[in-house]
């Protein structure tokens, strides 16, 4: 794999976010699939922030242990990362850095006032003082510009133009034929399969790291024809969410693992009562408030069994942008054909992590449709049937009473403690799972990568796909991932895991969540790989911890 | 067409119930309505948890019987949804004033177009017998037998600090004035809340001490939030004091649901303008 990363590092409240999604449109321009990370303290200004982009000639998503280029914004970043890369090519800002054992520097501040620039172009000078180090034509660097900082596009170039002209190139990043693709973050993709299921509204409480959704929704609500909320906490979006649905909006709504505690009666609501309602919950290291800013994936069991009482629900896990797209549009097509609750579970690293997506090759999943009530005879909300589904009319139909009920509930709604009909209606809900399965059948709900065949097999779930997938390129293994972990997908994951032998569960979670499922179906990891700090697995580290569970 | 209002279901409520008052004003504004032109099909009820809550069970229109506390979420989904939909929510004082009491001065704050209305019995019926926020204070329930040590808040004052357009206090042994005080909140374009005073036949039955303390407010400006205020203050739902019934405070001001434009798509055009977000991303 031709492959290059760089690090761009700076005091949270220095644009890193903006200025390494900049460095990430320069390789993109220049022909590679691109992954870019950000790591932040939950913190606005002050502390050490930095973001890892990594070019490759092939899809990744997973940032590595190499850095080949660092950008610093600060002394911290030289004085932190430049002893963990001894090859790498330094551009600096002179201003900040004072103690630099190599690389070039440029004098941002000098640069903008040449230039009668504000203080908030500062960042395009390191971008293109980058751009020279790295060989990166003009002509690229100009046409990102253009396309990338539309405002005051003039200005920014001047300061980066003046930049780029004050440095040498050090390790030119040859281009590699190719389009440029969509870089796109996880939540990015979430919201736009959202919207390409038919989303109406998206109602959510900011919440780390499942803001970016609600910002990006809300930023092009006009564009999109929806509908975005901020309410006042976790309970109200649930409830807000299902009122909304329950008047004939596909809703949505989002949050992470704390806010996701304060909407379980909203769940277990959903599931009585019947009402479709797509949950997404990105997951960050907990428990607790624990550390906002980082990813995890400890929430797995929480979601498959978040709520008092029994009733089926969807769950799946994308493991990056364009699984996330097309399944959020599958999680409101199916909560809605099946009136349940449906969960997209991510986590910071897909959330917030940008990847490459070409739009045109994103396939597609089957878009089944609601069950709208006839308009014959009188209108009964659950209305027993064969597969549990019962016909949805809306208030506000003609001549229909609709009457939704979080209690138990005869076929028109109304509140019953009759022990048979209590039976019969849970019945009538867990046909309804039995269709969902069914139905799923038609869906790809398990992922092999890999090598098909190889009976060592790496078992995992959600963004830690990425690193296992390069991990088993270098050693021919096979990957196999459920993408739907609720219903659980029981035959299509032991055709995946036919003739395996060493079965391996790679998780960012203390106690091998996904393993401990995979056990309740009858499929045993012969190991576990846990990682559980807050950082993604690298796939160097991955395979070094891989190389100890094999040959030990 | 005229439909049967009250559905098959039996109704539970104890004897003497102030919530019987309350379904039948509910019942003849209803029936108003739809003798006026208006459309049933277009109403819905929103109810909590509690015995208040049953009327989603009697009254035959359109309701969700949602959760404790949550009836002010589910209707301002409903009606940002649907803002031709007329949304009536039933709450108890433990729902409203207690286990949703950040909702309700939300929906104040963003004067939302529903209808509040509160079964302020000031007590938990339905768990047999506890204080809720509005008993007064020393109150002897199951949870505090040797009474309460905190005083009730005053849900009148609350609204009028939470920016409610429409306060209103209301008392199940005046049907009438109830009637009107509840057809005029409907009406109102806004968040109307009206407060109800009604007794708990079976815990706290508080007829005498009501019979001969309400007065009607007349002759007043209930444009005039100060002389609201001062309205408001003059029973704290504590002391003894006159206790005024009425309409406290209303004005106009724009709804949140008039601020939420809905703004569908057709799909072809969703479809090219996620292709577009795709494009300008390369």
């Amino acid at each position: 794999m031709k492959e290059v990363s760089v690090l761009v590092g700076g005091r949270a409240g220095d644009g890193i976010n903006n200025a390494g999604a900049m460095v990430a449109q320069l390789f993109n321009h220049l022909g590679y699939y691109v992954y870019m990370y950000t790591d932040y303290p939950s913190l606005i200004r002050g502390g050490h922030n930095f973001a890892l982009i990594r070019a490759a000639d092939t899809p990744i998503g997973a940032y590595n242990d190499r850095i080949d280029y660092l950008v610093a914004l600060n002394q911290e970043t030289i004085t932190l990362h430049l002893p963990h890369c001894p090859e790498c090519t330094v551009v600096a800002n002179a201003d900040q850095v004072k103690s630099l054992p190599r690389g070039q520097t440029v004098s941002v501040n000098a640069i903008i006032k040449e230039e009668s620039a504000p203080p908030i172009t500062g960042n395009s000078a390191m971008i293109g003082a980058f751009a020279k180090s790295a060989g990166i034509s003009w002509e690229i660097v100009g046409e990102v510009f253009h396309r990338h900082m539309p405002k005051a596009a003039d200005e920014n170039i001047r300061v980066a133009k003046k930049a780029y002209d004050q440095v040498q190139t050090a390790r030119p990043v040859p281009a590699i034929p190719g389009p440029a693709h969509s870089l796109l973050s996880g939540n990015e993709a979430i919201g736009l399969g959202l919207v390409a299921g038919g989303l109406s509204a998206y109602i959510a409480y900011p919440m780390t790291p499942a803001s970016t959704l609600l910002h990006f929704l809300a930023g092009n609500a006009e564009r999109l024809g929806i509908t975005v909320i901020h309410p006042e906490n976790e309970i109200a979006v649930i409830l807000m969410g299902l009122g909304s649905a329950t008047a004939g909006a596909k809703t949505a709504v989002g949050t992470s693992g704390g806010g996701f505690c304060l909407m379980t009666e909203g769940v277990s609501f959903a599931g009585m009562a019947e009402i479709p309602i797509v949950i997404v919950v990105s997951q960050r290291t907990g428990p607790s408030t624990g550390l906002p800013t980082y990813t995890g994936q400890a929430d797995l069991q929480f979601v498959l069994h978040a709520g008092q009482g029994e009733f089926p629900r969807l769950v799946v896990a994308p493991a990056d942008p364009g699984e996330a797209y097309l399944w959020s549009a599958a999680a409101i097509h199916l909560s809605w054909k099946y009136q349940i609750p449906a969960f997209v579970l991510a986590d910071k690293t897909l959330s917030e992590g940008t990847y490459s997506v070409d739009y045109d090759r994103l396939g597609s999943l089957p878009a089944p449709t609601p069950v709208l009530w006839d308009g014959e005879g009188s209108y009964r909300r659950y209305r027993d049937t064969a597969e549990g589904i019962s016909p949805l009319a809306f208030p506000g139909r003609k001549d229909a009473v609709v009457k939704v009920n979080s209690y138990a509930h005869d076929e028109d709604g109304v509140t019953t403690e009759d022990a048979a009909l209590v039976t019969r209606t849970t019945e009538k809900r867990r046909r309804k799972e039995a269709q969902l399965r069914e139905e799923l059948g038609q869906y790809p709900c398990v992922s092999v990568q890999g090598t098909s065949d190889a009976t060592t097999a790496l078992l995992c779930w959600g963004s830690v796909h990425n690193a296992c997938d390069e991990v088993a390129a270098q050693r021919g293994l096979r990957v196999i991932q459920p993408v739907v972990l609720s219903p659980f997908p029981d035959q299509q994951f032991s055709a995946a895991c036919r003739g395996v032998k060493h079965l391996i569960a790679v998780e960012e979670n203390a106690t091998g969540q996904l393993a401990a499922l995979a056990r309740e179906h009858g499929v045993g990891a012969e190991a576990t790989i846990l990682k559980y700090d807050g950082r993604p697995f690298t796939p160097e580290e991955l395979a070094r911890r891989v190389q100890e569970v094999i040959a030990p | 067409m005229t439909r049967n209002l009250i559905t098959p279901a039996q109704n539970t409520w104890c004897p003497g119930c102030g919530n019987f008052a309350l379904q039948h004003t509910l019942k003849d504004i209803l029936a108003g309505l739809e003798k006026e032109g208006r459309s049933l099909d277009d109403m819905v009820l929103v109810t909590g948890i509690g015995c208040h809550a049953k009327m989603a069970d009697y009254l035959a229109i359109n309701s969700v019987y949602t959760l404790h506390g949550r009836t002010i979420p589910v209707a301002t989904g409903i009606k940002l949804s649907n803002p031709k939909l007329t949304v009536i929510c039933c709450a108890g004082d433990g729902d409203a004033y207690a286990e949703g009491l950040d909702h309700l001065i939300f929906a104040a704050k963003r004067n939302i177009d529903i209808t509040m209305i509160v079964h302020n019995n000031r007590v938990y019926g339905l768990t047999t017998g506890q204080y809720t926020p509005t008993s007064p204070l020393g109150f002897r329930g199951k949870s505090t037998p040797a009474g309460t040590t905190e005083y009730p808040f005053n849900p009148l004052e609350l609204m009028l600090a939470g920016g409610a357009t429409y306060i209103a206090r209301g008392y199940t042994k005046k049907m009438p004035q109830l009637a009107q005080l509840i057809d005029q909140g409907i009406t109102h374009k806004g968040f109307a809340f009206i407060d109800v005073l009604q007794i708990c036949a079976s815990f706290f039955n508080m007829t005498d001490y009501y019979q001969s303390r309400v007065y009607d407010l007349a002759g007043y400006d209930t444009a005039d939030f100060e002389k609201a205020c001062a309205k408001a203050r003059e029973w704290d739902y504590n002391r003894d004091a006159p206790i005024a019934l009425g309409v406290f405070y209303e004005r106009a001001l724009p709804t949140f649901d008039d601020r939420y434009p809905t703004r569908d798509l057709a799909p072809d055009d969703r479809e090219r303008r996620i292709r577009d977000l795709f494009e300008a991303a390369k």
